[in-house]
């Protein structure tokens, strides 16, 4: 592997990580984070759609007029949603209900869209499907981490196992909506407190 | 009652903003101005009653004939792009004043997923086209609700003394988190579940 793939693949896992570093993508992360099954399925999806769509505009990239790219990347894009909704029905349909309508909003994830404009467009295939395989991931553990979180602190389970002793009371608040909105609001302030440099 | 029933639930207990967690970028991209916030509900309001009738004719008198309901997905995103642009091309022939006040939030609405997810939920809960209608204005009321609070709070807090890892966005998440926490206390009213 050249150090550049390696570049294009980790850029979206770390440096640009699209929930904690962009802030883009927040209303999936924040709306099926509450156990971490959900979590991970949305984020797997997503990295489908990301990976996919980012492979296909970047091999038409040389026949895509300037004028009308955004409607055929929200052509592309849609294809391979309308693909990862029905292929969740049909092989995880318990995950695709928990999911409901998050599933083909992924169409309007300003990550998707922002890649295929950002790098896509301007990058040859094969640094594109690997910009979209990190970004895609990055994404994942981003919601992975947040619902393992509000699992195991809001429910004492994780993917749906008993981890907490049994005298742990859960704390319900972070299932529910407000602990989403606390929980990321914390972690990015952590986030900061360690990356940002004192002035 | 019905009908009260689904504008109460979609503006306050099923929040869309605070509850259901649609259209969170220009929840937290627009809302350091008050008078920001006030122009985008505007425009929120007006392309989502307009995305909401347009779809749901769509999808009852095309797609479902033709079964071609697979095809929702594409269908919707561009037509609710298609109807962004014509909108905007309609307000700055005809209504300059209001064009001028709207600015660059109408061409950001493409990506408002409150949007289509509006669009969506009017097709997955059955809905017929006047419940469509009060649920659209339902949500898009509860869109401006949240968004006039949320701004009005973050212009006070912009003068407090927040702790330095705290300033900017996760500040802002944890006002969003006790609006949202708020909310929370308005569920079960009238028997409408979250």
């Amino acid at each position: 592997m050249k150090s550049s793939d390696w570049k294009d693949f980790t850029n979206g896992i770390v440096r640009e990580n699209p929930i904690f570093r962009l802030l883009i993508g927040l209303c999936p992360a924040l709306a099926v984070s509450t156990s971490a099954v959900d979590a991970l399925g949305m984020g797997l999806a997503t990295t489908f759609v990301l990976a996919a769509s980012n492979g296909v505009i970047s091999l038409l990239r040389t026949l895509i007029p300037p004028d009308l790219r955004i409607p055929i990347f929200i052509v592309v894009v849609s294809t391979f949603v309308t693909a990862a909704d029905y292929l969740m029905l049909a092989f995880f349909p318990a995950i695709h209900r928990s999911l409901g309508v998050f599933v083909p909003l992924i169409v309007v994830n300003c990550i998707v869209l922002g890649r295929a404009e950002a790098f896509a467009y301007r990058n040859e295939v094969r640094a594109s499907l690997l910009d979209g395989l990190g970004m895609g991931l990055g994404f994942s553990l981003a919601l992975g981490l947040l619902g393992a979180l509000r699992e195991v602190f809001g429910a004492g389970t994780l993917f749906g196992l008993a981890v907490m002793p049994a005298s742990y009371p859960p704390l319900l608040l972070l299932v529910l909506p407000p602990g989403a909105f606390l929980l990321i609001g914390l972690l990015i302030a952590g986030l900061n407190r360690f990356t940002r440099r004192a002035p | 009652m019905r009908l009260f029933a689904i504008f109460f639930g979609a503006m306050i207990v099923n929040n869309i903003l605070l509850m259901r967690f649609l259209g969170l970028c220009s929840f937290f991209g627009i809302s350091n101005k008050l008078e920001n916030a006030v122009s985008m509900t505007w425009a929120v309001t007006f392309v989502m009653a307009m995305a909401s009738l347009v779809t749901w004719g769509l999808y009852h008198f095309l797609l479902l004939p033709l079964g071609l309901v697979f095809l929702r997905t594409a269908f919707f995103i561009l037509v609710i792009a298609a109807l962004v642009q014509l909108v905007e091309m309609y307000m700055k022939k005809n209504a300059p004043g209001l064009y001028r006040a709207l600015g660059i939030y109408l061409p950001l609405i493409t990506t408002n997923c409150a949007i289509l997810a509006v669009a969506f939920l009017n097709i997955d809960y059955g809905y017929s086209l006047l419940e469509s209608l009060v649920y659209t204005v339902g949500v898009s009321g509860g869109y401006g609700v949240a968004i006039v609070l949320f701004a009005s709070l973050r212009e006070r807090v912009d003068k407090a003394p927040v702790p330095e890892a705290f300033k900017g966005y996760p500040i802002a998440f944890i006002l969003a988190g006790l609006l949202s926490l708020a909310f929370m206390g308005f569920a079960g009213m009238f028997g409408i579940q979250l």
